[in-house]
């Protein structure tokens, strides 16, 4: 790296070592330049948390952590919890995770396994198109089209079987219009389910044809294959690709927004409307005053920090995992 | 030699359910795409006409109207956006690849970058509305562009660092040799020999940015008249696809899921140009 600069200067020329010495001037601005930009995006973190901290204070001063847990969202009388809205985040969340990463899986084995090779590229370019497409549109999506399919043909015949059972019957009570936490759920799933499955699709093809090909030729079946050595080998990756989903499905606000009801109440069954952090926000933020709106900030802050340990999680085991396998 | 048929015919058994349901969920997933694609063509198409490009958003209960107060005011916001993050990530993307192997400040940058990416974009809507909307001048063209930026730069700095790093380090070394100095070799040999790699992160972040809404809520607003003027509330696609989508009239409705589908399209054709950028750079 310093061969540009030094090798003039040992032949003495007085022309040269100036142009040495301009250069490594250049140099260092360029290279300060670039480190400033890059530290912008730091400063644009630090920014985000310290001035949502600053905007939520009013909340927190007056309710402490109890905001965290205190059940109410109450405008009228400035009584504000977070325990509804970060329910209804994890519900749907959850529920996305849990339908999205066994579709996921299997659609990155057949991509990566079973596929015809003239069929791999088609295919998977779908895929990803279907993860650029804009989340407003899965929302609407899920209002005007999914949500009445959803309610006929899903809500009233589950209610009907599992309803009165005991135990597990109150999860399906509630009233069967489309709208809810499974709804939005569902939704969220097929919304993070390309970027799940094009992460894994991904490294599962850096896995070594020679890993795969020596255990085919012990006799071992595709599923065996995918399911010993390809899910082992890649570990690292496919949790970074489920965390990323998660992400996503925490944050997301368009695509629950419009079908997860946003009732301010803790839900009790999975038919029942609730709320999430990002639709609260956008839905009273435009409206709110004073109190309110600190509480909003609150709400905010709140999701910042949940997706940002989740986030941080993943890397972190990314980078623990690596470490164990010694690569 | 002893065979054991039994165990055979398990793990055929075995295959056979994991190949099916995998092809299944592959199966599911193009439905998907199929259905949503169909959906918005078939409400879509039937409410775009000529009127959609050349009236403004129609006030609440009155016939007819269009969109082009939201396409003006969302290609200004994304061309601006563009303007000013291009040059803030590709510089930022450059110090990663080039200086940030061995600098403490680049592996935390890195580490905040990644997360960035997937930050709330609603979050950073609030920010936004916390150090530009509520401080100063208001609801503005310019915070939408601010909180656009925010979600803009973090994907062309990843996508910049992570094209030069695919470039080889003898063509580094070659230059090097001549006695070039290093802003050089970064700029006019590395940055040039990725530039279309480049040019797809750019492309997939303008997609990205192009249908987000929850950042524009609170920040650029919207604005029922046609505006040019970015230091006031401006119309934009998204937002207005959400308003009119929940309200109750018929004619808003309408216009909604055309803007939808014009989003849509604008975003597959941008993720398709990257993708054929990006072909040509391999086939090259």
């Amino acid at each position: 790296m310093t061969v540009p600069d030094d090798a003039p200067a040992q032949t003495g020329n007085p022309q040269m070592i100036s142009i040495a010495r301009r250069q490594r001037l250049q140099d260092m601005f360029f290279h300060r330049v670039t480190q400033a930009f890059s530290l912008l995006v730091l400063v644009a973190l630090l920014g985000i948390i310290v001035s949502l901290f600053i905007n939520a204070w009013p909340a927190f001063q007056k309710f402490g952590l109890r905001f965290i847990w205190y059940v109410e969202w109450d405008i009228i009388n400035e009584e504000f919890g977070a325990a509804i809205a970060i329910v209804g985040t994890l519900a749907s969340a959850a529920i996305a995770l849990l339908i999205a990463v066994p579709l996921a899986f299997g659609i990155a084995l057949f991509l990566t396994e079973t596929c015809p090779v003239w069929l791999r590229r088609p295919l998977g370019t779908a895929i990803e198109l279907l993860a650029a497409v804009p989340s407003i549109i899965y929302g609407m999506f899920g209002l005007f089209v999914f949500a009445p399919l959803y309610a006929d043909y899903f809500q009233v015949p589950v209610q009907k079987v599992m309803g009165g059972m005991p135990l597990i019957g109150f999860l399906f009570g509630g009233s069967t219009n489309g709208i809810g936490i499974l709804a939005a759920g569902i939704v969220l799933a097929f919304m993070v389910l390309p970027f799940v499955a094009a992460v894994m699709r991904d490294v599962f093809e850096i896995v070594p044809p020679i890993l795969r090909e020596s255990a085919y030729g012990l006799g071992c079946t595709t599923w065996e294959v995918v399911r010993y050595v390809v899910l082992p080998y890649t570990q690292k990756g496919v949790i970074g690709g489920v965390m990323l989903g998660m992400g996503r499905a925490l944050g997301e606000t368009m695509a629950v927004t419009f079908v997860i009801g946003n009732a301010n109440r803790m839900p009790t069954s999975l038919f029942s409307p609730g709320t999430s952090i990002a639709s609260t926000l956008a839905n009273e933020f435009g409206e709110a005053a004073d109190f309110h709106i600190s509480a909003l900030f609150a709400l905010g802050f709140l999701l910042f920090v949940i997706t940002f340990v989740v986030l941080g999680l993943a890397k972190w085991m990314i980078v623990r995992a690596e470490k164990a396998k010694g690569i | 030699m002893e065979f054991n048929q039994s165990l055979y015919r398990k793990r055929r058994s075995a295959n056979a359910i994991g190949l099916t349901l995998s092809m299944a969920s592959m199966a599911l997933g193009l439905a998907v795409l199929l259905w949503i694609l169909f959906v918005l063509l078939s409400n879509g198409l039937a409410a775009v006409d000529l009127n959609m490009f050349t009236q403004d958003t129609p006030a609440p209960g009155t016939e007819g109207g269009g969109l082009r107060n939201a396409i003006v005011g969302s290609l200004m916001m994304l061309g601006f956006t563009v303007l000013f993050s291009t040059p803030i990530g590709i510089l930022a993307g450059i110090y990663l690849s080039e200086y940030g192997d061995t600098s403490k400040t680049a592996e935390v940058t890195r580490f905040v970058t990644d997360i960035m990416l997937s930050a709330p974009s609603i979050v950073l809507g609030l920010f936004v509305y916390a150090i530009a909307v509520a401080t100063v001048g208001g609801f503005s063209g310019w915070a939408g562009t601010l909180a656009l930026s925010l979600i803009a730069v973090p994907v062309i700095v990843r996508t910049t660092e992570n094209m030069l790093r695919l470039v080889p380090g003898g063509l580094r070394e070659a230059a090097f040799a001549l006695g070039a100095p290093r802003w050089k070799v970064s700029t006019m040999v590395t940055l040039r020999a990725a530039k279309s790699g480049v040019m797809t992160g750019l492309l997939l972040a303008i997609a990205r940015i192009s249908g987000e809404t929850a950042p524009l809520l609170f920040t650029a607003l919207n604005n029922q008249f046609f505006n040019a003027d970015m230091s006031k509330p401006m119309a934009n696609l998204p937002v207005v696809i959400f308003q009119f989508a929940m309200s109750p009239y018929e004619n808003w409705i309408r216009l909604a899921w055309a803007g939808a589908l014009l989003i849509t399209l604008a975003v597959l054709v941008l993720n398709i140009l990257a993708r054929v950028f990006f072909r040509e750079k391999v086939a090259a």
